[in-house]
């Protein structure tokens, strides 16, 4: 037998092994039920609709009350977060500080914390009688907790790092030479940075950006914590939907399938972007 | 307004030590194989690292001199060429070279304007709006070479310029850049690896090897007299350091050379491969250099074979395939070689 012969006859053997795909069973089983896990209970979400009542339910003030309310602060919040989180990003990416890795590790602290957590934390420095809010109070009149500021704060709180994270990843990625070159055309930092650095790292910032806006819209401990339920003011969509679990299943399960539905045209519209912009 | 440096700059083990000087209009290319230091000094010049010591001015303007003075990149006047171009790839072409206009305060229709004639200097006004990406080798390095130069600096870098592109439009970009350069009034540097390059480019060629200046002189000139074999194995001559008493060299390496032109002390001797003979057996008659070699290995050029061999000196030599045939050479063979005294150039070491 040639080699030809046998390098062709072990091709045709693992083309048909691939075909056939031969995965064991002790992987299968909990592959599947692990799939079944993630996807049943979204499942159950839309089975369980009450799709008779369902528009009647959507317009109903409160979940209109509820869902701007959920998308102005969800916005701001990402403003907020895009504001300060981008230089953030950069200071970790490109500066030569001295404990840089401390400084990222503290950065990606309030990803991993439980958001009660935070919502404690917030309302220690930042309410009226914290360490920050005493003066905000005294010198502006300005008190966040319980109002929809605290809204908008606790969620930048909670969904700053996945910003700061995502752009970080990609200002790491950039090559610092296309600065270099920039800066050798007389580019000033300042000018660099906005008509060099951010256009090329645009799909990180849009990656992240999204991520960000998805965790704000979606977060509820740090809210429920430092802002109240207070409707119209601080009643966001989580919270709106936790409060109708109890008095109102439907309003649930609709308030439900709108989040479910955002979550999915995000996931869509990163779907590409995933890759390129966070790997 | 001549461009002075004396570089000084250690980066971990390596150590840069070079200092030059480029008049106005002048072409200098700095030679020297991977890692001698060539783009260490580039970066120098252009302000993207400073000298550890010693300084960089142009004429009475100081731009960098431990510890009293850095002048940053954005504030010198220098156009760079990168080894990858590196053009903006989220903006067109036209927007790429008025790039440097816009930086430095000149207004938006002025400097697109500008722009676009640079881009007619460089014959590629019909790809204005064009991406970077959509551009080939030898048009990136065109642009890269209008935004260098359309912000009129009094020095210009080029880092390796045309090691990116293919063969056939090297040569077409190579004689482009040389009339580009024979009309830009300012500084030139050119870093390369390529003695073509240099040769073709550069009023004058500064060769570095490990850091230090090796030589120096116009491309005729290192052309005809190398002085390490670095730079001989560049211009493809035989180059052997020795003492020469009378016309007789005793060479570093062993052996020994008859040259036409008596000289005495360290000398230099070097010969083309083309004026090695070799031989079955040890020749009689005019050559009186002759020596006997084994070959090492056959190397097929155009339209000659290039063979080294061992030997006390060892030698490279330039014969016909029909030689290589008719003395059957192969690797191993023994042979005897044969230089004419008046082949060899000699010049003090």
């Amino acid at each position: 037998m040639s080699a030809t012969e046998r390098s062709e006859q072990f091709n045709t053997a693992t083309r048909r092994g691939r075909r056939r795909g031969r995965l064991p069973v002790v992987l299968a089983v909990p592959a599947l039920l692990g799939l079944a896990f993630l996807v049943v209970p979204l499942a159950g979400l839309i089975v369980k609709a009450p799709w008779s009542t369902l528009f009647e339910q959507l317009f109903r003030p409160a979940v209109g009350q509820a869902l701007t309310l959920s998308l102005v602060c969800a916005s701001l919040a990402t403003v907020l977060c895009l504001v300060f989180g981008i230089p953030l990003a950069w200071l970790l990416a490109r500066s030569d500080l001295p404990g840089r890795g401390v400084l990222r590790a503290l950065v990606t602290v309030p990803l991993v914390l439980p958001p009660v957590v935070g919502g404690v934390a917030l309302l220690l420095v930042l309410g009226r009688r914290g360490l920050v809010g005493q003066y905000l109070d005294q010198w502006f009149g300005v008190s966040l907790p319980f109002t929809t500021g605290g809204v908008i704060v606790a969620e930048a709180f909670v969904a700053m790092p996945f910003l700061v994270i995502a752009v970080e990843g990609a200002l790491r990625a950039a090559d610092p030479r296309y600065e270099e070159a920039a800066a050798t055309l007389g580019a000033s930092r300042w000018l660099t940075f906005r008509r060099v650095t951010l256009p090329s790292i645009a799909p990180g910032v849009v990656a992240g950006t999204v991520l960000c806006w998805a965790r704000a819209l979606g977060e509820f401990g740090a809210t429920i914590t430092f802002a109240g339920n207070f409707p119209g003011r601080t009643t966001t969509m989580p919270l709106a939907v936790y409060l109708a679990l109890e008095t109102d299943p439907g309003a649930a399960i609709v308030l439900s399938l709108v989040l479910l539905m955002v979550s999915v045209v995000v996931l869509v519209s990163l779907r590409d972007r995933w890759i390129s912009g966070l790997s | 307004m001549t461009l002075h440096a004396d570089l000084h700059i250690a980066r971990g083990s390596f150590q840069l030590d070079l200092s030059l000087s480029i008049a106005p209009g002048e072409v200098v290319a700095l030679l020297g194989p991977n890692g001698a230091g060539k783009t260490t000094a580039l970066r120098a010049l252009a302000g993207l690292l400073p000298v550890t010591s010693g300084f960089v001015r142009l004429d009475d303007t100081v731009w960098d001199e431990p510890p009293r003075l850095f002048v940053p990149a954005e504030e010198r006047f220098a156009g760079v060429v990168f080894q990858d171009y590196l053009l903006f790839n989220h903006m067109s072409a036209l927007d790429n070279v008025a790039f440097g206009l816009r930086a430095q305060g000149v207004a938006r229709p002025v400097a697109r304007a500008r722009a676009g004639e640079w881009l007619a200097k460089v014959g590629l006004s019909s790809f204005a709006g064009t991406r970077p990406r959509s551009l080939s080798g030898g048009q990136a390095q065109r642009v890269a070479l209008a935004r260098a130069l359309a912000t009129e600096p009094a020095l210009l870098l080029l880092d390796e310029p045309l090691a990116a592109l293919d063969a056939s439009t090297r040569l077409a970009i190579r004689s482009e850049l040389a009339r580009h350069l024979g009309e830009y009034p300012g500084h030139t540097l050119l870093v390369t690896h390529d003695p073509l390059d240099a040769m073709v480019l550069a009023d004058r060629i500064v060769i570095i090897e490990d850091g230090a200046l090796v030589q120096e002189g116009p491309p005729a000139e290192v052309a005809r007299r190398p002085r390490t074999g670095y730079v001989a194995n560049l211009v493809g001559l035989n180059l052997y350091r020795g003492t020469a008493s009378g016309t007789t060299v005793t060479l570093e390496g062993g052996g020994t050379l008859t040259v036409a032109e008596p000289a005495s002390g360290a000398v230099y001797v070097a010969f083309p491969p083309t004026a090695v003979s070799l031989h079955p057996s040890a020749p009689s008659g005019s050559p009186r250099n002759s020596w006997p070699v084994t070959i090492v290995d056959l190397e097929q050029h155009a339209h000659t074979v290039r063979v080294r061999l061992a030997g006390l000196p060892p030698v490279r030599s330039d014969i016909t395939p029909a030689v290589v045939a008719e003395l059957d050479l192969r690797p191993g063979t023994e042979l005897w070689a044969a230089v004419k005294a008046t082949e060899a150039v000699t010049y003090p070491a």
